[in-house]
């Protein structure tokens, strides 16, 4: 009887077996803070990441952003990992998503410094200091000039109008279920046509050939015709996308390329705060008052295109040039958004997606 | 008219020839043996008159029909296997009526006509049994049965006897030697065994021979 | 063979049967428990939603079978009965393809197919067919090899044409290995989740994807639960059935000795034969070509920058799509070599066990088989909302996915092993207790070192389907701890951008690992029968 030989071969595949698991031994995070955010929040190279660069000079604190995918997948890590989170502070919950955040008791309270120079109907409705309101926009269709001026089409003016057949296969919206601004949009549409209204609009609308995609870089990025060469010309983006658009053209230009359906816009206020169970709570906290902070603030309008909660910063003169500011943009009362919000999801992914 | 001739039929198997030039003339009503060892080609001749394989060379007639680039099913000639070869899913019945079936005969008529043959070989009664309970003997009195039941031109067996004990087998080739006779069909039988030979056909024929 | 000591036995089996208690019956009770609330299923059933999913889920299912049945049996009886040159190849792909991760074969079909049938009902099940085709023609061609040839003959010489005989005997003859490889290839189908997320469109849902969307973007853990629960019913329903038509139709053929398989004679029967292999092997392999080629194409042109820019997936300065691709691979490999480790520690003493411990071990292999059993998504929702309870609130460790993957390569571990364990001659381990070993001594001496060779072919089957597994890792993957599958799906989701064409060229660089290691593994058990004193004579 013989022993089997064991072969050279699986000596050395044995030997770097080792070698590998004892470098990927254990946790490799090297950063003080994680900011959790979602997958429209640049991870480097923009103004608002310098931004952070100068926090970290000037607290000697780190900050790793980690992007934790679309808003409702974002929010449901956190509703799971409540009380052990993957990060110190969350960027990016908005007001329809944030009775949600609250029931699921993912924050820890913290009233930032500074924060007297938020305007009160936007700390109102954080009454118990969950959460701190770092920016604020209005959700709008945003439609390509030129490509309707080509056709010698008319803009959509309502949102009826969004179910005319002469706009059919032209609008591009989010996903509802993991997509802020798609929230947005649903909430406007029942903000006008009721809450047993707005489902014969949507079939409507899937009637007229409206596309969805799972998150907002996605429609803006990849479907848009101005900002992605896409086949779509009118998107579900932000009152303040133009000016993105006059800023960022290349060659430089003095005139919008894009324009705002004022009468679909809905108000979106977003959050930062405190995740509950994070290892370093003076540190977070820190990092929410620099977040709410003029040196902060000031990158947000042109990098992630909304206002800033801070009425101290100065806006850009594009912005205040091109963004379009709807003298009456439309909103839910939260406590209905809370109670309707996952039945409203659930009849909206039936109907348009089913 | 001859019932079967094999028409100077070649057939090579990796380049080692088993069947040289070989021809065979048989009569209407003759039952002929095939004689040699084991590995000389008889099965193989058998294969090819059936349409198993088809010759290299050379050319097979039924009845003067030149059948040699016709399907087996289609050559009206039956075939018992050395291993019987009976259907596992089909009862004793179903299986001796499987060919009356493939040519389209009612259900009730085949079935009739298929205990009859049962009746022949001795088996009466044993319709219902499944194919796999039978012993040797009964399964190759049941794989006759089904040859014959269909009329073929020709009937072709592959070492029918071979492997049964003693007495089985001297009794079995009475009955196949009277059944064949009774039935007046033209029968080709391949075996080793000469006086198998003798009881059962009419003459004997040596492979290398031909 | 002389008995080992009860504590031994006892000693080998604690630890697999504890990896079992704590990281899969806990989690599904926990399923079972969160799924009881009244809430949650009044809610979930009285859905339209849901029983629309569940029609969707088994209509597509039943298409795959009846399709992949169809379209194998063909293939299935000319690789049974016939030998041609690139026999073994055609086997050897068919196989292959098998093995290849789910978001792959996703990725090649979607590659294949033009844009019109993207994302539609047929991209599915087109992809359902190319994956399952190497069921129907294993198990299906290898019930047809025992089918004699000459019961076919038989049957001819009797008057039934081509066409007869496969019908009024093959047929009949094969329908047990139809019917297995009818209810595998349903399993399959009706679980499908890598398949469905990366070909379906934004709103194809079946049963399992909407377990994953409850849980992970919807926050509804008991709508998920509920599911999950149905999902199992009708799955047991399924298999059932299925048994029950088995057991039916089985009978003691006596089919004992293969046929030997001949070359295609004469010029209808070659043409024929070329026509089916050649169809099978392009139905197989397009869809791979087509994926190695649409890395190529970016929406500027055919260019390599899909491959030279893989790390960056940038959108616009700053941002990223959420998910690196280097990264990923890191991940993937890492993941997949500290689930290989656990695999095979716990597949070895499972399998040591097992062997060793006669009639009770009977308990301790079906058990380590129900992770199979349940799909991949049913164990990572488990361990999900499981584990977020200090002291067992292992949620953010690293090592949670490699242990999900763990558990689903286990039972292909002591499958592999347990099967060598048994073939060792118990001759020798009597040699050895005459020549005064003790039955300890004498079973490590003859019956552990044969332990090796298959656990190292193990190894390589729990390293293919740990870089493959998507379903329990997209419940437990952290962020940034995405392994190559999630990044895939991720990036091919984007149409028409370059990322889409990363997401190809990442598609290939983990099919090519995966067909590496499962050749390796191949080689390995090709000599994997112990060498005992019976052989040697």
């Amino acid at each position: 009887m013989r022993r089997p030989r064991t072969n050279r071969l699986s000596v050395a595949g044995a030997a770097i077996v080792v070698a590998a698991l004892v470098a990927s031994c254990g946790d490799d995070d090297a950063a003080d803070l994680t900011l959790v955010t979602y997958d429209s929040f640049p991870e480097a190279d923009t103004s608002l990441n310098d931004a952070l660069d100068r926090f970290t000079d000037e607290t000697g604190i780190d900050v790793r952003v980690l992007v934790a995918g679309d808003t409702g997948t974002m929010l449901s890590k956190a509703a799971l990992t409540a009380g052990n989170p993957e990060g110190d502070v969350m960027w990016g919950v908005d007001n329809s998503f944030l009775s949600r955040a609250i029931d699921d008791d993912i924050f820890e309270p913290y009233v930032a410094t500074g924060i007297e120079n938020i305007p009160d109907e936007l700390t109102a409705l954080v009454p118990n200091g969950e959460a701190t309101p770092v920016d604020f926009g209005d959700v709008c269709v945003n439609y390509d000039i030129g490509w309707f001026a080509e056709r010698g089409l008319e803009p959509p003016e309502t949102l009826d109008d969004l179910v005319d057949p002469a706009y059919a296969g032209t609008l591009v919206v989010q996903n509802p279920a993991t997509s802020s601004p798609g929230l947005a949009f649903l909430l406007a549409t029942i903000d006008e046509y009721g809450t047993d209204g707005w489902q014969a609009y949507w079939q409507a609308l899937g009637d007229n050939g409206v596309e969805v995609v799972e998150s907002w870089t996605q429609a803006y990025y990849e479907r848009f015709t101005w900002a992605g060469g896409g086949p779509t010309p009118m998107v579900v983006s932000y009152g303040s996308s133009p000016p993105a658009e006059v800023i960022f053209a290349e060659p430089a230009r003095d005139d919008a390329p894009t324009g705002v359906v004022a009468d679909t816009c809905f108000r979106q206020v977003e959050f930062a705060g405190v995740l509950r169970g994070t290892q370093a709570p003076d540190e977070a906290r820190q990092l929410v008052d620099f977040l709410v902070g003029a040196e902060f603030q000031n990158e947000l309008a042109l990098n992630l295109f909304v206002y800033p909660s801070n009425t101290t910063v100065e806006l850009p003169p594009e912005f205040t040039d091109f963004a379009v500011v709807p003298d009456d943009p439309r909103s839910l009362d939260p406590a209905v958004i809370d109670e309707n919000r996952s039945s409203w999801i659930d009849e909206w992914t039936e109907l348009v997606l089913g | 008219m001859s019932a079967l001739d094999v028409v100077d039929v070649d057939v090579a198997f990796d380049g080692v020839r088993v069947l040289d030039h070989v021809s065979l003339s048989m009569a209407s009503g003759d039952i002929t043996a095939l004689l040699g060892p084991s590995g000389s080609g008889k099965s193989t001749l058998l294969r090819v008159v059936a349409g198993i394989i088809r010759p290299d060379r050379g050319s097979i007639l039924i009845d003067g029909t030149d059948v040699t680039a016709m399907p087996t099913h289609q050559r009206r000639v039956g075939m018992v296997f050395q291993d019987n070869q009976l259907f596992p899913h089909r009862s004793v019945i179903e299986n001796v009526a499987f060919g009356l079936k493939m040519a389209g005969v009612g259900r009730t008529s085949r079935l009739e006509r298929s205990a009859v043959w049962l009746d022949h070989v001795g088996l009466h009664g044993f319709g219902a049994r499944t194919v796999t309970e039978l012993s040797g003997g009964e399964a190759k009195r049941v794989a006759l049965a089904r040859t014959l039941a269909v009329e073929p031109a020709v009937v072709l067996l592959d070492e029918p006897l071979t492997g049964l004990d003693r007495d089985l087998h001297d009794r079995l080739a009475a009955e196949l030697a009277s059944l064949l006779r009774a039935a007046g069909t033209t029968a080709l039988l391949v075996t080793h065994d000469a006086d198998e030979a003798a009881t059962v056909a009419d003459r004997s024929l040596r492979l290398a021979d031909l | 063979m002389n008995r080992l000591p009860r504590s031994l036995v006892a000693a080998l089996a604690v630890v697999p049967a504890a990896a079992l208690t704590v990281f899969f019956v806990w989690p599904f009770a926990t399923i079972v428990s969160e799924a009881l609330t009244g809430a949650a299923i009044r809610e979930t059933l009285t859905r339209r939603g849901t029983w629309e999913i569940v029609w969707f889920t088994s209509w597509q299912a039943l298409l795959s079978t009846v399709v992949t049945i169809v379209v194998g049996l063909a293939p299935a009886a000319v690789v049974a009965r016939f030998d041609f040159p690139g026999r073994g190849a055609l086997v050897g792909l068919l196989t292959a393809v098998f093995v290849l991760p789910t978001v792959v074969m996703g990725a090649a079909i979607l590659a294949v197919l033009p844009d019109a049938l993207d994302r539609t009902v047929f991209a599915i099940v087109a992809a359902h067919v190319v994956f399952n085709l190497a069921v129907v023609v294993r198990l299906v061609g290898a019930l047809w090899e025992l089918l004699p040839a000459d019961m076919e003959a038989a049957a001819a010489t009797l008057g039934a044409s081509r066409w007869r005989v496969f019908t009024e005997v093959s047929l009949p003859l094969i329908r047990p290995a139809l019917t297995a490889a009818a209810t595998v290839v349903f399993l399959f189908s009706f679980t499908s989740f890598g398949v469905i997320r990366v070909v379906g469109a934004t709103g194809t849902r079946t049963i399992e994807v909407e377990i994953w969307r409850r849980a992970t973007q919807l926050g509804d853990l008991g709508g998920a639960a509920v599911l999950t629960m149905l999902q199992l019913a009708l799955l047991g329903l399924a298999v059932a059935w299925s048994t029950t038509l088995q057991r039916r139709h089985s009978r003691a053929l006596g089919l004992r000795l293969r046929s030997p398989r001949r070359s295609p004679s004469g010029r209808r029967e070659r043409r024929v034969v070329a026509a089916i292999i050649g169809g099978t092997f392009v139905v197989v392999s397009a869809p791979l070509a087509a994926l190695v080629i649409r890395s190529f194409s970016t929406p500027t042109g055919w260019s390599t920058s899909a491959w030279t820019d893989l790390g960056r997936s940038e959108i616009r300065p700053g941002l990223r799509v959420g998910v690196d691709p280097w990264n990923a691979i890191v991940n993937s490999l890492t993941t997949a070599i500290w689930a290989t480790a656990f695999a095979v520690s716990i597949g070895a003493l499972a399998s040591l066990a097992i062997a060793a411990a006669g009639q009770a071990g009977r308990f301790l292999d079906a058990g380590l088989m129900l992770p199979l059993g349940t799909s991949a998504v049913t164990i990572g929702f488990g361990m999900l909302i499981t584990f977020d309870v200090p002291p067992f609130d292992w949620r953010a460790s690293w090592w949670l996915v490699p242990v999900g993957h763990a558990l689903v390569a286990v039972p292909f571990v002591v499958r592999t092993t347990l099967g060598v364990l048994r073939s060792v001659d118990p001759d020798l381990t009597a040699a050895a207790a005459t020549l005064g070993a003790s039955p300890v001594r004498a079973w490590h001496e003859t019956v552990v070192p044969y332990l090796w060779r298959p656990l190292a072919a193990a190894a390589g089957l729990a390293a293919a389907i740990s870089l493959g597994e998507f379903g329990a890792t997209s419940f437990l993957s952290r962020s940034g701890g995405e392994t190559m599958p999630i990044a895939i799906e991720r990036l091919l989701g984007r149409t028409g951008s370059i990322l889409q064409a990363q997401g190809y060229a990442l598609a290939t660089v983990l099919a090519a690992v995966t067909v590496v290691v499962v050749a390796l593994t191949d080689r390995l058990q090709s000599g994997v029968r112990p060498s005992g004193s019976r052989d040697r004579t």
